[in-house]
């Protein structure tokens, strides 16, 4: 039977974690409101983006860009976007592993794979796990700002204008709700024509006034936006999945108080009850 | 496409980066495109252009009207569809004016300065806007 004030200790600790993994909890659904907020007012920009960069790439312009322009595929981009910090549940591990399975169906087609990593948790894995990683930057706060992605991401794309990476993927955790978020890949350069029948004759946009500035700069635009969602998205995606992982770690801790309170309360009993019987065995004796 | 009382409508959404401020079938837009004011009614063939600092009015089905304030982005249009994708839109009626005029006041101050440590390009660019906002103002405000 275990030693009671062993078990006191322990109810201790685990009652100090609780406090903690609930403190934490807390936080992280007042910050997951924030961010949340922050998201869904930057979505509808980077959704009709979309739509507009997917009628863009179904037009037949007479200058095509090479943002337009497929080409075979020897080396490719992906831009990878995890949390700072850990404790968030497997929402990056989950995003990795996605990342992987794509990355994997690309090398065994032989196509070599460069990384671009924005956040701690994903340049923490690629260097255990290996991966060739071209840019990386990391401690972005929640309130990102534009000019702190666009430098690694600038690697990316110079080296896309100048040829040597034929893809670029964006890969990121798309919020749900608060219970779900889906790890996402998007191709972002070249750029994806939308499915749209109605889209899909011959057909092109009259440009005012140049067809190869116009398309640029949206294309720059489009680009900046989704990355920028995406992280913006993600940190809404962090604050929601550490929020349920505290929680659960808030409530697994009262479980194991519970049962290490019953314990407790059981080895107390029967010291009791057998003090109890020695005194009464030895009055008997007397 | 055309709506119950026969008059043909498109529909108009007004974005920026901070919220869609703007999502409706619309009977015409007139907005500012980089060569110069555009009128686009329903049907128009696909065009792309950049948007100039300056109002962007929208006649509403039932003929009322409502002016907005875009400093830049993007038109796309499409025959059932116009999508303004605008640096930063206000509704005309939300522009502050007194700070607005504040801002174009400070900005040729630092151009009058004449300092070297002054980003030229920015500063005109905040000019430009600013004397946009204040002439969207003056011009449509009921």
């Amino acid at each position: 039977m275990a030693n009671a004030k062993e078990l006191r200790k322990q109810i201790g600790s685990i009652k100090n974690t609780q406090k903690i993994t609930s403190a934490m909890e807390m936080v992280a659904a007042s910050k997951m409101r924030k961010a949340q907020e922050r998201m869904a007012r930057g979505r509808p920009y980077s959704d009709y983006m979309r739509t507009v960069i997917g009628h863009v790439a179904n037009a037949s312009p007479e200058y095509r860009h090479q943002f337009m322009v497929e080409r075979e595929v020897r080396r490719i981009g992906y831009i990878i976007i995890t949390t700072d910090k850990g404790l968030c549940g497997g929402l990056n591990i989950n995003l990795l592993k996605t990342t992987l399975k794509d990355i994997k169906t690309w090398i065994d087609q032989e196509v070599e794979v460069d990384l671009c990593l924005i956040g701690n948790k994903g340049a923490q894995f690629f260097n255990n796990y290996g991966g060739n990683v071209v840019a990386a930057s990391s401690h972005i706060s929640e309130t990102p700002a534009m000019a702190d992605l666009i430098g690694s991401i600038k690697v990316m794309l110079n080296a896309f204008e100048e040829g040597t990476i034929d893809k670029i993927y964006l890969t990121n955790n798309v919020f749900v709700n608060t219970m779900i978020q889906e790890p996402t890949i998007r191709q972002l350069v070249p750029l994806d024509p939308e499915d749209d029948e109605n889209l899909k004759n011959r057909w092109d946009y009259i440009y005012e006034p140049d067809a190869r500035q116009l398309v640029e700069g949206l294309v720059t635009r489009f680009i900046e936006s989704q990355v920028y969602q995406a992280v913006v998205e993600n940190v809404a995606c962090e604050q929601a999945a550490k929020m349920i992982a505290m929680k659960s770690a808030t409530e697994n801790a009262g479980d194991l108080v519970d049962e290490l309170e019953l314990i407790m309360n059981n080895a107390r009993q029967a010291a009791i009850t057998q003090e109890l019987s020695e005194i009464v065995g030895g009055a008997a004796a007397v | 496409m055309a709506s119950s009382d026969s008059t043909a409508t498109v529909h108009c959404s007004i974005v920026s980066a901070e919220q869609e401020i703007f999502s409706d079938q619309v009977e015409m837009v007139v907005a500012t495109g980089t060569i110069g004011e555009l009128g686009i009614f329903p049907g128009h063939t696909p065009l792309l252009t950049g948007v100039k600092p300056g109002p962007v009015r929208l006649k509403l089905v039932g003929g009322e009207e409502e002016v907005f304030f875009a400093s830049g982005g993007f038109i796309e249009v499409q025959p059932t569809s116009i999508t303004i994708l605008a640096d930063t839109a206000l509704r005309a009626n939300d522009i502050d004016e007194a700070a607005a005029a504040a801002a174009q006041n400070k900005a040729e101050q630092e151009l009058a300065d004449n300092r070297s440590d002054i980003d030229f390009g920015r500063v005109q660019a905040d000019i430009q806007e600013t004397a946009a906002m204040l002439r969207t103002i003056r011009k449509f405000r009921k």
